[in-house]
């Protein structure tokens, strides 16, 4: 009898030590799944304002400029256009 | 006497003793049933409430933040997204006084004036106050490492569009608060909240969250709205639109542009703009948005549709004779003239000419009701139902009051008024071979069904005509595109005002299809009061017409449908002039 209460005692007292150690763990493992979450909302916040920066360096009437004043580029007009026709057939 | 006088005092005094132990029991009995009762009544009574207060000791409801949706274009580049800024708050009933080189330096990280600063402060009875909203979070962050106490930041969304004015009007913009105020920002702005999340969680003494206690309520974010602008040929249109109205010296202007197989809006624009990012300095004048919103004569546009409606009664081929005489026609009492007369000259040329006795004599053969019923089938006098704010429907009387003047002027374009999108949508029956579809700021998968308001013959007839308009002899040669055969029709009407007409003021507008062949887009301009010299249509409103269209064939990989090297030299032919 005594021998029994003994064995369950030493397996109360390992059980009783699992759940600290999970509890130990569950907490460790959150504080990790914080810094991921803060982590993704940190590249969330960069991706849109990297998509804002996208979309004001690609506007069109900056490129516009850009091509026009510095890089003196413009639209050829008609004599300088030849239309290549797709031969039928060939 | 002296033994009796002891024993009395000493009765006397047990007396007073035990008087006195039961009064002091009994005050310990009652304050211990008053404990009993007050921890009845707290386990009782009171315990949902204490478990609710001790809860609220170490749980934290924190609001998760939902993303506004973004505004793209059709190809998906943004014109409008929100990004995290910080605002500066402080609590001034909490904090102490400011030194002189606290506020200094408060003031310059904030790039405010130290007044304002001090002001803000001041009044000790307000628990919180802004000190400046929407900073960038560099900018905020150069205040935070002030550390001064009393002062903290607070993340909060602005709305920001990278094309700003060219696309104002049609976007719109939001507040402060990130509520939508005009535009699609407005009438869409359910669909680009999104709805906020929340989650429960148990924070430490530090601050840190230990758990999560109940399951987290993620935020949906706002959705994306994909727009059926093309957001390059809307810079185009805007800037040839805003050159035309400096050029001309014009009081405003609008141009519309759509894709002639799907009634896809691609491209619209209004003068005067604004800049949606910097909302400070807002004329209400320059936030309407006229193509939608104002309704104006449209003048000689709407002389095709007399044409193919008569065409389509059988009336009339295109090739008829009108006698348009010495250029005067008089209906009940009103004299339609044209400033120069034409004498007798077939249908095409009544377009090429843009005859007003030759339209008003084609719509005098028909009835008043099938006119109107013409007219509403086109969709004036009704709402485009674009799902944007303030759209007018423009004005279209019932027929049953036209009197036959009315009749006669409605086909050069007078007593009867639409707003530019209208004509640029009923100019769609001559570019898709005689259907209307609805009009759609959204990229569509596939085209919306239209409904066969003229026959494909006729739409086509119309469509050879417009062409002439834009050849040596008609009123727009101007509107010519290198390399492609358009067509179109000018328009330049007075101004109605108190109920005549102001004949020193117009609008000169054009509206046309390219290309002949195949067409593929409808672009309407609108030139509103021009006051430098020119005011006819064919002047104003053609020459953006051209350079639109040029830009939208090349953007669109369209291949030209005309012989190389016609006509860029002859359209220095004078145009002529279109009667009014």
């Amino acid at each position: 009898m005594t021998r029994l209460n003994l064995l369950l005692l030493l397996v109360m007292i390992v059980c009783a030590l699992g759940v600290v150690t999970s509890q130990h763990k569950a907490r460790r493992a959150y504080i990790e799944l914080q810094k991921a979450q803060a982590e993704a909302h940190r590249l969330e916040v960069e991706w849109g304002q990297l998509q804002l920066e996208q979309g004001t360096w690609g506007m069109h009437s900056r490129i516009d400029k850009e091509a026009s004043s510095r890089l003196g580029m413009h639209v050829p007009d008609a004599a300088h256009v030849r239309v290549a026709p797709l031969k039928s057939g060939a | 006497m002296k033994m009796a006088n002891y024993k009395a005092t000493a009765n006397y005094s047990v007396k007073l003793q035990t008087w006195r132990a039961y009064s002091v029991l009994g005050a310990l009995l009652a304050l211990f049933l008053l404990l009993i009762g007050r921890a009845a009544y707290l386990q009782g009574y009171k315990e949902d409430f204490l478990i609710k207060e001790g809860e609220q000791r170490f749980t934290r409801k924190l609001t998760l933040e939902a993303n506004r949706g973004m505004i793209t274009d059709r190809n998906g580049k943004a014109l409008a997204i929100s990004t995290p800024v910080q605002s500066i708050t402080a609590f001034p009933s909490d904090m102490d006084d400011l030194s002189a080189s606290q506020t200094a330096a408060l003031a310059s990280a904030l790039d405010l004036a130290p007044e304002d600063v001090k002001r803000k402060l001041e009044d000790k009875r307000r628990d919180f106050v802004f000190l400046r909203r929407q900073m960038s979070p560099e900018a905020a962050e150069r205040v935070m490492s002030l550390d001064i106490p009393g002062i903290s930041k607070q993340t909060e969304y602005r709305r920001y569009y990278p094309a700003g004015e060219e696309t104002a009007h049609i976007i719109g913009f939001t507040d402060i608060d990130n509520h939508g105020q005009e535009g699609f920002e407005l009438t869409r702005d359910a669909m680009l909240v999104g709805k906020p999340g929340s989650r429960e969680v148990i924070k430490d003494r530090n601050g840190f969250i230990v758990e999560d206690i109940a399951s987290i309520e993620a935020p949906r974010d706002g959705q994306t709205l994909t727009l059926s602008i093309d957001s390059d040929l809307q810079h185009l249109a805007y800037s040839e639109l805003k050159q035309s109205v400096e050029i001309n010296k014009a009081k405003g202007g609008g141009i519309v542009v759509l894709d002639a197989r799907t009634g896809e809006v691609l491209a619209l624009a209004n003068m005067p703009s604004y800049n949606p990012n910097n909302r400070e300095k807002l004329d209400p004048d320059a936030r309407r948005n006229r193509a939608l919103t104002d309704a104006y004569e449209p003048g000689s546009t709407m002389k095709p549709f007399t044409v193919a409606e008569a065409i389509e009664q059988n009336k009339i081929t295109p090739n008829s004779m009108i006698d348009t005489g010495n250029g005067r026609y008089v209906v009940g009492g009103y004299t339609t003239t044209d400033a120069h007369p034409h004498g007798n000259i077939s249908v095409q040329q009544v377009i090429k000419y843009s005859s007003n006795v030759g339209a008003a004599k084609i719509q005098m053969m028909m009835s008043r009701e099938s006119i109107w019923n013409l007219y509403n089938e086109l969709g004036f006098g009704t709402q485009p139902h674009t799902g944007f704010p303030g759209e007018t429907s423009g004005r279209l009387r019932a027929w049953k009051n036209w009197v036959p003047v009315d009749q006669a002027t409605m086909s050069h374009g007078n007593g009867i008024s639409v707003s530019l999108l209208q004509i640029a949508r009923a100019y769609q029956i001559f570019a898709t071979d005689g259907q209307e579809r609805p009009i759609s700021f959204q990229r569509l998968v596939a085209p919306l069904p239209g409904k066969q308001v003229i026959k494909p013959e006729t739409a086509k007839e119309i469509r050879d005509m417009l062409q002439m308009v834009t050849e040596p002899g008609g009123t727009a040669p101007q509107a010519r595109v290198v390399g492609y055969r358009v067509g179109g029709k000018t328009g330049t009407a007075y101004k109605p005002e108190n109920g005549g007409y102001n004949f020193s003021r117009y609008v000169g507008s054009f509206v046309g299809v390219a290309p002949m062949s195949d067409p593929r887009v409808i672009v309407a301009v609108m030139i509103d009061e021009p006051s430098a010299g020119k005011h006819f249509g064919g002047d104003v409103a053609a020459p953006v017409f051209s350079k639109v269209v040029a830009g939208c064939m090349r953007m669109m990989g369209i291949p030209p449908d005309a012989p190389q090297n016609t006509g860029a030299e002859d359209t220095n032919v004078p145009a002529e002039k279109e009667e009014m």
